[in-house]
């Protein structure tokens, strides 16, 4: 895909550019067809490439904001909506693609409390207008060490912490996942502590690119991206995004997360990306572009803060070796 | 009890040899196709390992079928799927050195001797070296049968090794399904060889044999 410089400096792909849904359905039942007929010439040749269970397909309105949208390559629909870590469907990245359409995303509520003056629940329609929907095209690096950019549809969540009104005790945001086994397959394995559960610090929660997301290139988000509504925080590794969320409350104390308590020395409550501050088994200070960097390009730098410098004034002063 | 024919046996053996190319023919068929999906250097390092733990398996369960259904005719064809694991193990090996780190040396070096995981699995590769350089029947000779069997028991080593480097890298994703299973058959497989052992001694000694 090329890169238009708009007059007004944003990088947008114009809506041409963006494969149209029934163009990527009709190559996904050809990826189909040719997984069959390899099943039948030998399960060996059976297809890598998963087939996707998109999103329904509605079409959600959003304006893109221009102060949020990086310049890098969006990453293909079919690699965003196929390569997915979401446990709750399965520990292979191919899984929740496979296994994510037994999610049921209407109805939804979502509670809002804790340490706040005015406790909520809501459902999606509601959360749907609690802002103007904004299109964001943001990087995310994966703790695994591979990167994507996804043009994500949401508002800030800072936008429903006005509306909530946090009190003075109010020092984290925890999130929580859906964990129902008869939606989710993967929660009957012990993998994780389910249900799944991530936090920020409050200012990291109010920071404006901390994004509450109820869609991708420009339909509700598909189920295997943690519909119908996730967070993304384009500063730290992927996992401190929670999808499907439940509930979110205001705590006094950090929250136990789901991966800082599986394994407290590769997973940070922070995890900033950081790429001098080396995962114990593998090393941060590069990342392969999924759809990009192939198998004979080099992986790319990764940037501090994955490249998001704004975020630094939230850690001045702490040793992010430390906190990482 | 099937004992094959030497032609049955020679078709058999070529079939085996075809059968275990599959895998790699079948990399580099999705590479050209582009089919390895979003990230293929990681498609490509999983799915090799995957098959150095297969092959490893298949030669770890020669001596215990050969036993058990008295096939002796399975042990001339151990060298090939023991050749194959190490053939398996430099594909893993390879995309390590080559897609991780475009060969650079230092770089990868650096990274062998941080990550425990990774230097149980290159310790693991540099056993197999001897194994498959003295593979050959000149090698047997010249070693001795006695002096290369001993040499060969390394690979009792090596298999626990890749067990434990498999285990290591799955323990991030706290999904321990696969190397316990892998870890059990290893495992089966090597202390049928100790139970035998043991009665070999006791026989030897003039001990009747446990019931």
């Amino acid at each position: 895909m090329l890169i238009h410089r708009r007059p007004n400096g944003l990088d947008l792909p114009f809506s041409s550019e963006i494969t149209p849904r029934s163009v990527f359905e009709s190559r996904r039942s050809f990826i189909k067809q040719m997984a069959l007929g390899s099943i039948a010439g030998g399960a060996l040749f059976a297809s890598a490439s998963a087939m996707a269970q998109g999103g329904n397909g509605q079409k959600l309105a959003a304006k893109p904001n221009g102060s949020y949208i990086v310049a890098d390559k969006e990453t293909s629909y079919q690699d965003v909506t196929t390569y997915n870590n979401f446990y709750e469907f399965g520990t292979d990245k191919s899984e929740p693609a496979h296994y994510a359409s037994t999610l049921q995303t209407h109805p939804w509520q979502i509670s809002i409390e804790g340490e706040v003056k005015k406790p909520l629940v809501l459902d999606l329609d509601s959360l749907m207008k609690l802002a103007p929907l904004e299109e964001r095209v943001y990087r995310h690096r994966c703790v695994e060490g591979w990167s994507m950019v996804i043009p994500w549809v949401g508002y800030s969540l800072s936008a429903l912490l006005k509306k909530v009104e946090p009190t003075g005790n109010a020092k984290y945001v925890e999130f929580t996942s859906l964990a129902d086994k008869k939606q989710m397959p993967g929660v009957r394995s012990p993998v994780l502590e389910w249900p799944y559960v991530e936090g920020l610090r409050i200012d990291e929660a109010n920071h404006p690119l901390t994004l509450l997301t109820l869609g991708l290139y420009g339909e509700v988000l598909p189920n295997q991206n943690g519909a119908p509504v996730r967070i993304a925080v384009p500063w730290k590794y992927g996992f401190k995004s929670a999808k499907s969320i439940v509930k979110i409350r205001f705590t006094k104390d950090q929250p136990r997360t789901a991966w800082n308590l599986a394994a407290p020395q590769e997973y940070g409550f922070y995890s900033n990306v950081n790429p001098e501050v080396d995962h114990p088994r593998w090393s941060q200070a590069s990342e392969r572009r999924i759809g990009e960097d192939g198998l004979f390009t080099k992986k790319r730098k990764t940037l501090m803060f994955n490249g998001y410098g704004d975020v630094a004034s939230l850690y001045t002063g702490m040793d992010l070796k430390k906190y990482f | 009890m099937f004992n094959p024919t030497p032609r049955q046996f020679t078709a058999l053996k070529a079939a085996l040899f075809v059968l275990a190319l599959l895998p790699f023919v079948r990399l580099v068929a999705f590479t050209l196709l582009d089919r390895l999906g979003a990230n293929p250097v990681e498609f490509i390092t999983r799915n090799t390992g995957d098959w150095t733990l297969y092959f490893l398996c298949f030669t770890l369960a020669v001596t215990p079928l050969r036993r058990l259904l008295s096939w002796n005719w399975l042990l001339k064809l151990r060298r090939m799927t023991g050749l194959y694991a190490f053939f398996y193990a430099t594909l893993h090996f390879t995309t390590f050195l080559w897609f991780d780190h475009f060969f650079d040396v230092d770089e990868m070096w650096k990274d062998v001797v941080k990550r425990p995981f990774i230097t149980i699995g290159f310790i693991a590769f540099v056993l197999l070296i001897p194994l498959a350089l003295t593979s050959t029947n000149g090698m047997i000779r010249r070693l001795g049968g006695k002096r290369w069997q001993w040499l060969h028991r390394l690979v009792y080593v090596v298999a626990p090794l890749g067990i434990l480097h498999f285990w290591w890298m799955k323990a991030g994703k706290h999904d321990f399904a696969q190397p316990i299973l892998f870890g059990a058959i290893i495992a089966a497989l090597l202390l049928l060889r100790v139970v035998w052992a043991v009665a070999k001694g006791r026989a030897a000694k003039g001990l009747p044999e446990p019931a």
